[in-house]
């Protein structure tokens, strides 16, 4: 087939679920809300905090807002948007797991979609006959389950479980004959869930090599993803979901680019003029991030600067020592610096104006939102500590090997490894 | 761009799926259904077999049950109360009426989870929802079948020991529809109560003390002709639809008539209970991933 043909046509989707309390938890509950509706009152059972959000109203939140695109046979879609942009209510519409509230969605041709692999496993039965489950509830029927029982068994690679009950599977076995499953599944339409981010960098490639195949044989693929390192290595065309609506639309390199450096989570300068904060004697003026990449947006590999400009006006005995301490995304402390890690111990900062900068270097801070902590110490005691300060998001963008995950740990440095026999 | 494309193409039948707010609850897609009969048959095998892994005495327990309970009401209500009739060993009058009552009350019991039991699996994945009531009424009927058979094995020690007059009648061919009435008035049931406990969870605690208490208003316990004295009694009696099925299945194992008026009651109701089992049903399945 050479021309393009629609085969997904969504139009002016909406989805609206109610805030708070779904219904009444009990039939009294229930009658309160009949009774205040009655009498022309406003629903006693939705709380009270009035949020501004854009897709709030009232007592329903809109999390879809008119999602309109088509999908043309043979493409592979990514979708892409922070969490709570709609990116699970899209999927649950086409999936048909709930329904919309304004709106259609035409698709045609057989739709399988992956929103979990292993759907309806059970743990007493056997690998192989939670394969048979597990396909028929996926939409697949006996005959072409018996036809591809052996493949799927290969693929696994649990060929020797493949009789034990799948409760004695670890998760990573689980998940492997979850995803041989939904991988021999054949329909016109593919809608998949960032499962990829699971199993090993082996059978991670396995799978991004049997999704590279469902793609060339015509068939379409709708895959929604929060790891940009899968959506770019595998999508032809990006729709970047925000509020509730399709915010950008194109190809792939283009969206995924604007769509991290969009992040309103970055701050990289933040000056005090009055009301700095700090003590009569100390004040901190201004704390910025300097050397970033010309699109602003740091991925691991990324070195830059951290400035921080102070005022001394009254500290005349004693040293003052500036430091900085990097917080992540929940908190935790990943290190705490000071001046007297590499500058002259006999380094003063008089009274006056001083700007001190230290350098974060790159292959170090793993994927993950950091901000930044500036704390002052005199003659030994904590003077000053602000937390409002600069932060930043480190980003991930390039694969690693054959790894497409997030490695682990807080930090991701590059160590020195030999080989000694 | 390709509007015109699209604009021609305007037929529905061109799209071989429609999302859409709403569908009428009447466009219930039996086609589909079909198609996914074989997830029908395997989840009957997995109710089957994930039921009796690890237990020492396996599918026996659909045999122990039901012969408990004979013996004791055969004891309690036949011996001791004196209300199974006189004609009939107590062991048969009792367990005729207990294994019918099973299989009813598995069938509502285990179809009102059908939402609540099955979350997990209907907010990943979509499937007809009604293949998972349906293959739970299916599965009770093995259970069914088995209470059935050692049933047959005492009625027939009774039957070749000597009887006063009983036997099975003609009818006994036509007891596959009782229990086709029976299947369809606990699923019909089932999934109404299912539907509803979506929203109110009360209404599983309700079920089970429900149906116990509506076996105690058929005729499992007594024959109907013990409550002439008690008019109003034997109205409540009779209003309850699964009277005439308890009824007609001893008619059909003891040679009584058949109550046909009372079974036509039984299966209008059975109609009209699956209707609107069917319509809840409808509609929560559309919007039950948003409320679990």
């Amino acid at each position: 087939m050479s021309t393009a043909h629609t085969v997904v046509e969504v139009r002016d989707l909406r989805k609206r679920y109610r805030l708070g309390v779904i219904g009444g938890a009990t039939l009294g509950d229930e009658l309160k809300v009949l009774l205040a509706r009655l009498r022309g009152r406003p629903n006693p059972l939705v709380p009270l905090d009035g949020g501004m959000d854009a897709q709030r109203e009232g007592e329903h939140f809109w999390a879809l807002r008119g999602v309109s695109f088509d999908v043309q046979e043979g493409e592979i879609l990514g979708i892409i948007g922070k969490n709570g942009a709609g990116k699970s209510t899209l999927l649950k519409l086409l999936s048909r797991i709930t329904t919309p509230t304004e709106g259609t969605a035409r698709m045609k041709g057989r739709v399988s979609s992956l929103l979990e692999v292993g759907t309806g496993f059970n743990p007493e039965l056997t690998g192989r006959e939670n394969i048979y489950l597990n396909g028929a509830v996926l939409g697949m029927d006996r005959s072409e389950i018996d036809r591809k029982l052996d493949e799927i068994i290969a693929f696994s690679g649990i060929k020797h479980h493949i009789d034990t009950p799948t409760k004695r599977y670890s998760s990573g076995m689980k998940v492997r004959l979850g995803f041989a499953v939904a991988a021999h599944l054949e329909p016109e339409i593919m809608i998949i869930d960032e499962v990829l981010a699971v199993g090993d960098a082996e059978f991670q490639r396995k799978c991004l090599g049997k999704m590279k195949d469902v793609a060339e044989s015509g068939r379409t693929v709708l895959f929604v993803s929060h790891n940009m390192v899968s959506v770019k290595s595998l999508c032809d065309r990006v729709i970047w979901l925000k509020d509730g609506k399709v915010h950008m639309d194109g190809p792939t390199e283009e969206v995924v680019h604007t769509y991290l450096g969009s992040y309103t989570t970055m701050r990289s300068r933040v000056i005090w003029d009055e009301e700095a904060p700090g003590v009569p004697e100390l004040k901190l003026r201004e704390v910025r991030l300097d050397g970033l990449p010309a699109d602003g947006v740091i991925t691991t590999s990324d070195a830059f600067q951290v400035h921080v400009r102070f005022e001394n006006l009254g500290f005349g005995e004693g040293e003052v020592v500036p430091a900085i301490h990097l917080l992540n995304g929940d908190d935790v402390v990943v290190m705490g610096s000071s001046v007297r890690d590499s500058l002259e111990p006999t380094t003063r900062f008089m009274v006056g104006t001083h700007e001190v900068c230290c350098t974060i270097p790159g292959d170090l801070l793993n994927v993950g939102e950091y901000r930044i902590l500036v704390q002052f110490a005199h003659q030994g005691k904590v003077v000053l500590r602000e937390a409002g300060t600069v932060a930043f998001e480190v980003h991930s963008t390039k694969r690693q090997g054959a790894w497409f995950g997030q490695r682990v740990g807080v930090v991701r440095p590059k160590l020195e490894w030999a080989v000694l026999g | 761009m390709n509007a015109g494309s699209t604009g021609a193409r305007r037929t529905e039948g061109d799209w071989s799926i429609v999302i859409r707010p709403e569908q009428p609850w009447w466009r219930l897609d039996l086609k589909e259904f079909w198609r996914y009969r074989d997830l029908l048959v395997l989840l009957v095998r997995r109710d089957i077999v994930a039921q009796y892994k690890q237990t020492v005495l396996g599918p026996l327990w659909h045999v122990i049950q039901p012969l408990t309970t004979t013996f004791t009401f055969a004891f309690i209500f036949g011996k001791a109360a004196g209300l199974s009739p006189p004609d009939l060993p107590p062991v048969l009058f009792y367990m005729s009426g207990i294994v019918a009552w099973n299989y009813f009350a598995g069938v509502i019991n285990r179809t009102s989870k059908t939402f609540v039991g099955n979350a997990n699996l209907m907010s990943k994945v979509y499937f007809p929802r009604l293949v998972v009531p349906a293959s739970m009424a299916v599965s009770s009927l093995v259970s069914y079948l088995i209470q059935l058979g050692t049933f047959l094995i005492i009625y027939g020690y009774y039957f070749f020991q000597g009887n006063d007059g009983w036997g099975p009648s003609p009818w006994l061919f036509a007891l596959p529809a009782l229990v086709a009435l029976m299947a369809l008035l606990g699923l019909g049931s089932g999934i109404l109560v299912s539907s509803m406990t979506t929203k109110y969870r009360d209404l599983g605690f309700l079920v089970g003390f429900g149906v116990q208490m509506l076996m105690y208003a058929s005729p499992v316990i007594m024959p109907l002709d013990r409550l002439s004295r008690i008019p109003w009694l034997l109205t409540l009696f009779k209003l309850n639809p699964m009277t005439p099925v308890i009824e007609a299945t001893r008619a059909v194992f003891f040679g009584y008539p058949i109550d046909w008026g009372g079974l036509t009651y039984s299966a209008g109701v059975t109609v009209g209970v699956m209707l609107i089992g069917l319509m809840t049903f409808h509609r929560v399945e559309r919007s039950f991933a948003d409320i679990v």
